[in-house]
Order: structure tokens, then sequence, then C-alpha cells
């Protein structure tokens, strides 16, 4: 039996006791920057996502944590439509990013990701230098006129990643010759840079050491002030650290969902406790 | 110690090791036997290329250099018609002037002059009327003329056929090679490296032939070859590859282009013949034709060395453009492109060295004629390397064959040029990510 072809009914229904989100419809949209309702997700034949429901409120951490394989990174996929750019994935359901559908005809992918900046699980910088790194989306967007606007919005990019002062002196170096974690906050540095409203990221520490990681985290806790924020967690300790809000996912399906600290202090559901105590995953 | 002394316990422990230690031994025995395995095919496949080498350098390096005579001739006035120069027999000048420097005379039926004549080259001939086309004056007067001996003389003077040779093998009688020692011991022939050679176009006269013709053909028909092959090549994997939707349609059409790449060369012959000149009707043994059809014979070689190339790209990279919200377009030519140059460049180069020496489909579509001239356009008669060299091998003066190893040595060295150039651009661009 694939963990996929569990009844879903059973977790729609614990998926909705969240008391915020009792509500169905537009209402919703207003308790989140990012409101994803009934979302499923298939590739292929393959069903990976149950009707998701979820809020992703502006100025916070929302943190997905579960098992490997229950769909957390699919379901960040369908925040930018990156799940687009996969063929044979078909994407149901509604997520409405300011009020607006993303999903409709009339928004184009492209545009879309500008807004909804996405942060991956392995550095990926781009090998160009550091500075082509976080010029690259401004430029291809138009947003600097001239190249000391660019160099402005590539230098406050850096600040803002807090990465600045470690490579202000070497800005055509390429990015590939950064350390791991200082690659990360490159990455996170290329994505602000294009004005994004969501920032989404895939266990952005996962391939980092724990300083690295503590750097991160910080900068996350910066970045709350200003952007509505996902990440993909494995490690409970970090969703307890740096969300506000937390879904449990498991097999395809929310679980619960709700605030950080109710969330591990206090969670409803057996699987939900399971897991963060480390009994299964 | 006897077997008798162990406990079970030490007695297992010793067979253990026992059986450890051989299995260390037929490891180290297995993994000799692999290392030389692996040398003896190497040496074997060495072998092989110092002796296909060795031959083709042996044969082919006495054409590098060529004996040149330098006479003193008298133009007489008598044997100029001004208003024919053409038809007037330049070549019995030069034999008469040079019999005239050994100190003999013409016999009555012209035995001597035409015995000197066919070791003179009548390159020196054809020198006297350009001069005298340019200067009527210098009739009467002595001028003096430098060119080669013909090919037959060169190789008595190379050493390649000598006096114990039989007279029907070297076809020079005694009395020519009298005459050749006679004119190098008075020192007005001299030997040097063989300009001729690379500089002139095909002749019937050995002496006067030379693989420029071929190397400019060959030249421009790689021309014609790379700026079709290349972009179309290029452009239709990118589009395969980064764009095209994964079908049915497109398992088809890459099943067909690896098929394609297998298929022998003369068959793209057989299509050139059909299509280009049947139908299209573009020049026969022209560098256009020759270029159609080899680019159609790189095709499938380049799409598949370029497909590979953007495969080798992470897709990380193309997540992360698409990312910062670049679209599909702008994701694949500023940067899968860009990584992908190294592979694909080296995959095009050297596809275009195989298509260099390709000689199959172009014996094909005709390109096998004699073109003792340099192409000036991409339609004018042409011939390339691999097809002089078939041209040369089939002549039956034995000047020709020191020729013919002479120009598969040009083919080679431009083979290991593009090579090298492929190597380089490897180096050069290659990046890590
Ligand atoms: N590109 C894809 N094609 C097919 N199946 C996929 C693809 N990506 C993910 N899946 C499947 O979808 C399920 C959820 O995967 P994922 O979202 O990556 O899980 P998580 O990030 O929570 O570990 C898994 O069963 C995985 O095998
Ligand atoms: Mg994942």
């Amino acid at each position: 039996m694939t963990p996929m072809s569990n009844p879903r009914s059973s977790f729609k229904m614990t998926a909705q006791r969240d008391d915020a989100l009792a509500s169905a419809g537009t209402s919703r949209a207003a308790v989140g920057k990012v409101s994803a309702t009934d979302v499923s997700v298939f590739y292929g034949d393959k069903q990976a996502l149950f009707d998701v429901s979820l809020d992703m409120p502006d100025r916070m951490v929302t943190a997905l944590i579960g098992p490997s394989g229950c769909g957390k990174s699919t379901f960040l996929r369908c925040i930018n439509r990156m799940n687009d750019t996969i063929p044979g994935a078909r994407v149901d359901g509604k997520i409405i990013l300011d009020g607006e559908d993303i999903n409709d005809r009339k928004v184009d992918p492209v545009l879309l990701r500008a807004r909804v900046g996405m942060v991956f699980q392995k550095p990926n910088p781009f090998p160009k230098s550091i500075f082509e790194n976080v010029a690259y989306g401004p430029r291809i967007h138009g947003f600097a006129d001239n190249k000391t606007e660019l160099a402005d919005i590539v230098e406050s990019s850096l600040k803002r990643a807090g990465l600045w002062k470690e490579v202000a002196d070497r800005l055509q170096a390429p990015g590939t010759s950064l350390s791991g974690g200082q690659q990360q906050r490159l990455v996170i540095a290329r994505a602000i840079a294009v004005s994004p409203e969501v920032i989404l990221m895939d266990e952005p520490c996962s391939a980092l050491d724990p300083i690295a990681t503590a750097k991160i985290e910080e900068l996350i806790d910066d970045l709350r002030s200003q952007y509505c924020i996902v990440i993909v967690t494995h490690s409970m300790a970090q969703a307890a650290r740096v969300s506000q809000r937390t879904a449990f996912f498991h097999m395809g399906a929310v679980v619960e969902a709700g605030a950080t600290d109710e969330i591990f202090t206090n969670p409803r559901d057996t699987r939900t406790q399971d897991y963060i105590t480390g009994r299964f995953g | 110690m006897t077997d008798a002394a162990l406990t079970p316990a030490q007695s297992a422990k010793a067979r253990a090791r026992a059986e450890s230690e051989a299995r260390l031994k037929r490891r180290y025995r297995a993994e000799a036997r692999f290392r030389f395995y692996g040398r003896a095919a190497i040496i074997l496949a060495l072998a092989f290329l110092v002796l296909l080498l060795g031959r083709i350098g042996l044969q082919g390096y006495s054409t590098f250099t060529d004996y040149r005579v330098s006479l003193p001739v008298q133009v007489n006035a008598d044997r100029v018609d001004m208003a024919d120069l053409g038809g007037s027999n330049f070549n019995l000048t030069v034999a008469e002037s040079a019999l005239a420097l050994l100190g003999e005379t013409d016999d009555p039926y012209g035995e001597a002059s035409a015995e000197m004549m066919a070791i003179l080259s009548g390159d020196m001939g054809f020198q006297i009327l350009d001069r005298l086309r340019e200067d009527p004056s210098l009739v009467g007067q002595t001028i003096t003329v430098q060119g080669p001996m013909k090919a037959n003389a060169s190789l008595y003077y190379k050493g390649q056929i000598s006096r114990d040779t039989e007279v029907g093998g070297r076809l020079l009688s005694d009395r020519q090679l009298d005459w050749l020692d006679e004119l190098r011991e008075r020192g007005v022939v001299s030997g040097g490296f063989n300009w001729t050679f690379l500089s002139r176009s095909d002749s019937t006269e050995p002496e006067q032939a030379g693989v420029w013709g071929a190397v400019v053909g060959s030249a421009m028909m790689l021309f014609v070859t790379a700026m079709l092959a290349a972009p179309i090549g290029v452009l239709a994997a990118t589009y395969l590859e980064e764009f095209a939707p994964k079908n049915r349609w497109t398992d088809i059409i890459e099943v067909n282009i690896n098929n394609l790449a297998a298929v022998p060369s003369i068959i793209y012959g057989l299509l050139g013949l059909a299509v280009f000149i049947n139908w299209l009707a573009v020049p026969r043994s022209s560098p256009l034709l020759g270029g159609l059809v080899l680019a159609l014979m790189s095709l499938p070689t380049i799409i598949i060395a370029t497909r590979s190339a953007l495969r080798a790209v992470p897709p990380s990279i193309r997540e992360a453009a698409l990312a910062v919200g670049a679209s599909r377009t702008q994701t694949v030519f500023h940067h899968v492109l860009p990584l992908a140059m190294p592979g694909m460049m080296t995959g095009v180069i050297l596809s275009l060295a195989h298509a260099l020496g390709e000689t199959a489909p172009l014996l094909m579509i005709g390109m096998v004629s004699f073109v003792p001239g340099v192409p000036e356009t991409l339609t004018s008669a042409a011939t390339v390397l691999p097809v002089q060299i078939f041209i040369w091998e089939n002549a039956s003066e034995r000047a020709f064959h020191e020729r013919t190893a002479a120009a598969i040595i040009v083919l080679l060295v431009f083979m290991v040029l593009m090579n090298l150039v492929a190597v380089l651009v490897r180096r050069r661009f290659e990046r890590r990510w």
C-alpha cells in the first residue's frame, strides 16, 4: 500500500480543525498573504497532495514539517508554480496571493516567480560572479535604469542577506567560491533582489553546518518583518526557533496547522505528537 | 608446533587467517592480471599507431624537399615567334641551354634535347614565356631561369632511384644519370624545402603538383559545413532538450537522430546526388555541394553531442534561474547554453574534423575530378584533401605515391590542429559549479 492511497477525508477533517481556517471561501484570503484551498497535486497518475488547505500570513514564518516524501516540497512548489516546469505535473485547487488566484490564466508564472522567491535545499548560485548572481534578477525584470541603481540593489540585497561585509571587497569573485553557508545567503540575496513578497525556503539549512545554520536562522528572523516566509524544515528545533506558525504534513495532507507554540506544546493529533516527539518520521 | 597442540579455537582462527591470506593473494593476482591486460592493449594500440604514422612519415617526408636547377638560357630569336609566343617551344630552348652548359650539342634527331627535357620541369618553359610577354626585349639575350627538376630526377638525387635500379624501373637512361651528376657537380642544382608542394594545386606533372588547391577546397567545404551544421544542430538540440514536450513524437525523433548518426556516410553521398545535384542543381564538384552533404552527415552527431552537453548542466541551475523569474528562453540562453558551451563546441569541432577526413560521400557526388586550380568561389570546381589523396594514390607515376603520403601528413596535421583546438576550447571555457 502506498502512502498516497490512504483515505483522505480524515486528513481533510483534521486539517480543518485549525480554528482560524474554519471559514471557507474568499474570507480565508484575508487570513493569509498566501492562502491555499483544497490543493491537490498529481505527478502523472500518482497523487502527491490531497486537498491541502493552508494559510500563510504576511510578516510571519510558516514552517512545514513532516516525514520525507509527505509532499512539503510539492506544496511549496505550488506557491510559485514551479510545478509547471515538471512534465506531467498537475495542480488542482486554489492558491490565493493577495486576493488573486495565482493559477488564473491572467497570471504569468514568470512574473509570479518574481513576487514569490525561492531558496533551495542545496545552494545553487549561478556559476558567475557574486555581483552577477544578485544583479541577474533585477536586470531581467528591468528594476534598474542604470549601473548605479543596479549596484545599489545588489548592495542592499547583500546587506539584507547579511553577506555584504563578507563579500564587499570581492564582488567579482565567482559565487561558487563562497562557503556553503555564504552561498545560501547569496541565494537569499538573489531572491530578495527582485523584491518578492513571499519567500519560499525548502530545507535551506540541511546542507549546512550548525554555525552557518544559526546565521541563516537569524537572517530568517530578520526578514520576517518584511516578507511572508514559508520554510520547509526537517528539524523540529528549527521550526520551533524560527516559525510562528507550523503545518504538519503527513502522506500528502495537512494533519494539523496552527500557531507554532500550540503545535509543539499541545498537539491535537496523535500523529503530530508522535512526529514531534521523534517517534516516527 | 603441530596441529595437535592447537586448541580448536586457535586452529579455527589460523584457518581463517590462511583463508583470508589466500583471498588477498587472489585479489592481488587478479589486479595484476587486469593491469597487464590493460597495458598490453595500450601498447598494442600504440604500436599500430607508430607503425601507421611511421610508414606514412617515411614514405612522405621526402616530398618536402625538392631539387631545383638554375640555368642561363640563351633566348635565340630564331626560336621565338613573337606573333605566337604560346606556340614557341621554350622547353627545347631550355634543354639546349642545359646541353650547352654541359658542353654538348643536340644531335640531328633531337634525341639529346628530348632526354634533357625529360629531366627538367616544363615549368621553366612557362617562366620564359611569361617573362617574354612582359618584356619582349629579352629576345636574343641570356636570362637565368630557376625551376624544379622533373620528379624522377629528384628521386635520383634523393637516392630513391640509383644506377643499380634496372632501367625500366628508374625511367632514366644512363646518359640522363650522367647529366644529373654533372649538373650537381657544376653547382647549378640545389635542394631545398618543397614550397611548390604547399603552394600549388594538382598537376599532371608530379614535381609541379601541390596540395594548396585541396587545402583551400577543404577549408571552403568545411566552412559551408560549419555554417550549416553547427547552428542548425545546436538549435535543434536545444529545442529538443529544453523546450520540446516529452512525448511519442519527440521519442521517435530522438530514435531517428540516433539512427541517422549510424548511417554509413556513403548513403549521404547518394542523398546528395539525388537531392542537391539532380533536384536543386547545385554545381558538381563544388565546395558548396560537398559542404551541404557533409553538413547533413554531421548534423546527427552535432545534435547528439549538444544534447549530452545540455543534459550535463545541473537542473539546479535551471531551477535557480526560473525561481528568480527568468523565462524558459532566458534560462536557456543566459545560463544553460553558456554552461553547455565547452561540450557543444568540442562536439562540433570533433564532428567537423571527422567531416574533413570524409571521402566516400564526396566520391559519390563526383568530387573526384582533376582540378588544377585553386577554387575561387564556393561554386567553382574544387578538390579536397582526402579526395586528392585518393586521386594521387591511383596515379601511376612513382613520384605521386610519395606525394600521397605527404598529403596524408598535411591532412593529419589539420586533424591534429582541430583536435587541439577542441581540447583548448574545453580547457578555456570549462567552469565548475
Ligand atoms: N518530479 C516528481 N515526479 C514524480 N513524483 C514526484 C516528483 N516530485 C516529488 N514526487 C513525489 O511526490 C511525493 C512528495 O514529494 P516531496 O514533495 O518532494 O516530499 P517532501 O519534500 O515532503 O520530502 C513523493 O512521494 C515523491 O516521490
Ligand atoms: Mg523535499
